[in-house]
Formats: structure tokens, sequence, C-alpha cells
């Protein structure tokens, strides 16, 4: 029953990941959901393990569901966020995990506002390092927990058609969805602005829709982007209210569509602007459930990755008495 | 072990389990993931058989209670750990297929406080192969094993290998 799949050392985003990696991710998550239903919401598996969770951007979601989990699993956690530690000082983001690491810790969650930055650190400590998103390149616990919920409630991703609506630019959630969701099958597409769909985004197996009725027309599941509000100072959108006009996601348009569409947000929401309140907390919406996932999700990627490295793999192949 | 002879140690494990409890009262049968599940099955329903009462029946998965992750690697496959009951006070019946390092007990007995205090634990395991790590003893055995490190025990039940039977096995260690 050991684990047949292998899995490196970090996990910096979906786009490298096996059909095998994704599934196995969701299916050990399966069993790490119940543990947060117990009364004593504690497992003891990473005991001794040291997690820094490093945050160079504002995140409260994000980085409560990586503490959780965390905790869940005993590990011990430290958080550093970027104001009011040595970062707004200066310290280059290598210069900072080097001396985490001269304090024996064992993995590095990064959230940072450059693209690449999680891989960057991944390929200079000997940490196990989990992207909690870099810049516009992956969040890819935000997919894997947006593809449980799907999976949870249509049974599989193979098929199904998944719309991703709003800001594709500039988002990282967009891009672990697109990689992940088609590798195991699911059909994708997008849906937003002109200014705010990259160029060539075909290229990565997805259609695009260029109005919002179109993409309701088509979808089973819809994954409602939050608007950046900063996009319409740079001149992405003319304005919060025209946005909502033209794809905010409301009742009246989803009373349209010929069947009935999961919602899903990563949140933190816009209520109003990329989807109104009535969708947000009506009987198709998920959006909860993807936050209890994200816990789940979190705790299978610390568990795997923790085991994972190759000298394990080679110890166990030697066989080791159970 | 052929099926009959499994039924009979099932049988017969079942009226000690009964009897050193005097009685059914406060009992609790756990089944470890996986083949424990099913053996605790088969032990429930020849209580039920000859006591006429029903008892309560839980798993646990102790995949994350184990202490050698950092030597074997995570595994992929846990399954729920699910315990009907509160066992507070109550006797627990931790029930498994084979006893051998004695891991597993320590690690389902870790497990099993999360869920409360009873008054007693046992173990109970359709074999026992010797070569314990740790001190630990099955209360109810099924069938003791001389086994060489060149063998394996494998228990065989219905809904996962087709059929009930113990057999020793030659591995490719030693």
């Amino acid at each position: 029953m050991t684990t047949t799949v292998e899995f490196g050392k970090d996990l910096t985003g979906l786009e490298g990941l096996s059909v095998d990696q994704i599934s196995t991710i969701l299916d050990v998550a399966e069993p790490f959901k119940e543990i947060s239903e117990r009364p004593i919401k504690k497992v003891p598996v990473l005991r001794g393990k040291t997690i820094v969770n490093l945050f160079y951007e504002p995140s409260t979601r994000t980085r409560v569901s990586f503490e959780f989990a965390e905790k869940r699993l005993s590990a011990d956690t430290v958080n550093i966020s970027g104001t009011g530690s040595s970062i707004v000082k200066g310290e280059s983001l290598v210069d900072t995990a080097r001396n985490l690491e001269a304090m024996r810790i064992d993995m590095v969650v990064i959230r940072h506002g450059s693209s690449g930055a999680a891989q960057f650190l991944a390929d200079r400590i000997p940490s196990n390092v989990i992207n909690a998103g870099d810049g516009q390149h992956e969040h890819p616990t935000q997919g894997l927990l947006d593809m449980l919920t799907i999976r949870d409630h249509m049974g599989t991703l193979d098929g199904r058609r998944v719309c991703i609506v709003g800001d594709i630019l500039h988002s990282r959630v967009a891009r672990s969805n697109i990689y992940g969701l088609t590798r195991l099958g699911a059909e994708v597409a997008v849906c937003g602005p002109p200014t705010l769909i990259p160029h060539g985004i075909e290229e990565l197996g997805v259609q695009v829709f260029k109005r919002v009725e179109e993409a309701i027309e088509w979808a089973e599941v819809l994954n409602v982007l939050r608007l950046q509000l900063e996009r319409m100072k740079a001149g992405y959108i003319p304005s919060l209210r025209e946005y909502n006009r033209f794809f905010g996601v409301s009742v009246a348009r989803l009373e349209q569509a010929p069947r009935d569409i999961l919602i899903l947000h990563p949140g933190p929401m816009n209520r109003g602007v990329e989807i109104d309140s009535h969708v947000a907390d009506g009987p198709h919406s998920v959006i909860l459930r993807q936050v209890t996932n994200g816990v789940a999700i979190r705790m299978a990627v610390l568990y795997l990755l923790a085991g994972g490295s190759p000298e394990r793999a080679e110890a166990a192949k030697k066989g080791t008495r159970s | 072990m052929d099926e009959p002879a499994v039924r009979r140690a099932v049988a017969r494990m079942a009226r000690e389990i009964v009897e050193r409890n005097a009685g059914t009262e406060g009992l609790i049968l756990v089944g470890i993931h996986r083949r424990g599940v099913e053996l605790a099955d088969l032990i429930a329903e020849e209580i039920e058989k000859s006591e006429k009462d029903k008892i309560p029946l839980g798993t646990l998965d102790i995949t994350l209670y184990r202490d050698d992750l950092s030597v074997i690697g995570p595994r992929p496959v846990i399954g729920a750990s699910d315990i009907p009951a509160d066992i507070e006070g109550r006797a627990v019946v931790i029930i498994d297929d084979v006893c051998y390092t004695g891991r597993t007990a320590r690690a389902a007995m870790d497990h099993l406080a999360d869920f409360g205090r009873p008054a007693r634990i046992y173990l109970c395991v359709l074999v026992d192969r010797g070569g314990r790590e740790l001190p630990i003893q099955p209360d109810f055995v099924g069938r003791h094993f001389e086994v060489t490190p060149a063998e394996d025990v494998a228990v065989l039940v219905p809904e996962q290998d087709g059929r009930l039977a113990v057999e020793l096995r030659k591995t490719d260690k030693g």
C-alpha cells in the first residue's frame, strides 16, 4: 500500500504534474476531510516537522487554511509576513530562506508577488517548498481545491465543462485551474473583457467566450474570479459598474441557462461586481465548500511531500516491516 | 488455515471476548483497515448469533498515526476512522488480521485516545506471527504461527480477496 506515485520535493505549480499525481492528491484529500470533522481535529503524522509560512503578499484565507492544515497534522508552524519582518529591511528572498534553513526547518509555504518566486526558492534550499501563489504564475493548491470541489459535486472531472470568468490575464488561480482541469480531462473555457484575456490562451487548450451569456449557455461550472479593483485604475476596464453589467454573474443571467450551474469563487468576493449576492449565497454556490476543501487539500499536499523524498522511496524498496 | 478453520477461530474468539467481558455490556468492536474491518464484521456476527445482541462496530485507519512516515513514505490509501459510539468508559476490542511488530496496535491505541478514554482496550488478531518490537501482546488470538523472515502471512477475506483463509507465503527476502 506504499505510494506508487512519486512526488518531487516541491509543489510549485500544476503545469508539470501528471494525471496520476493530481489524482493522488485529490484522492488523499478525501480522508483528510474527515479529520476536520472530529472532536479532536489532529493527527500526529507531521509531528516534529517545522513549517514556515512565508507570506510576502497579504492573504487571510490561504494563510489560515495552510496553518490549519499544518496544525491538524501536528507540525510546528511559524508565520512570517511582509510587514514587520526583515523583508521590509530589504533582505533578499534567498537570504531570508537561508536564515530560516539555518534554524532547521523542513518546509516553506511561500506567497510572493513575483511569478516564479516559489521555483526560484525551491531550487536554492533543501526544504520542501509549496507555492501558495506567485505573481501571475500559479496557485496550485487553489486549483486543486477547486478541482476537488467540482469532483465532489459532479462525480468526475472528465468531460465536465468549466468556464473561468473574469480577469484571466493576471490570475494565477485561472492558470492553475486551466492546467489541472485540462490534465484531468475537463473542457475548460475562459470568459472576460478582451483586455483581460491573454493573447494565445487557446494554446493551453481552452476556448474563449467574449460574452458571459455564451459562457452560461455552455458551462456546467462557473469559476468566478475576483476582479482586482486596481485593474480599473490601470485602465483594463472602464468602470466596475460596466464590468458588472457585462460580466457580472447574476440570478437573471443564470436563469437563462439550460441547466443548473455550479458556482465557485476563490474569494475574497466583491459582491455586486463579479458576482451578485443572490448567486454567491444561492443553492448552487459551493464557495464555502471550497474553503472547507482547501484545508483537506493542503493537508494532503503537506502529507505527500513530507514523506516523498528519494531516500525514503529507496528505503521503501528495501522493504520495511509493518 | 482454510475457511472452516478461520470460521472456527473467529467463533472461538467471539466467545472469548464475551466471556472475558462478562457479557456484551459496554463492548465496542473496532476493526483496523483494511482486513481488520472485515474480521470485526465476522466477529460481530458471531456475537450477535450467540448473545442476540447488536454490538457497536467501528473502524480505524492508523495510517496517520504510524511512526514510520520518514522511513517508508506516505501511503495514498487512507480509510475513514468511524467510531459509532462514545468509547468513554467502555471496553474497546481492537481487531486486526495479523499481529507482528506491535506497531499497528500502538498506533491504534494512540488513535483511539483521540476519541476518548476507554475503560479497557483489548487486542484481538486472527494470526499472531511473533516478531514483536514493542511490549504489546494480543488478548485474543486465532492462531499462533512460527514464521521465518523468509515467509509472510497472508490473511484473505471475502470482500477484498474473494475467500476466507490464512496462507504462509515465501517472500523474496531472507
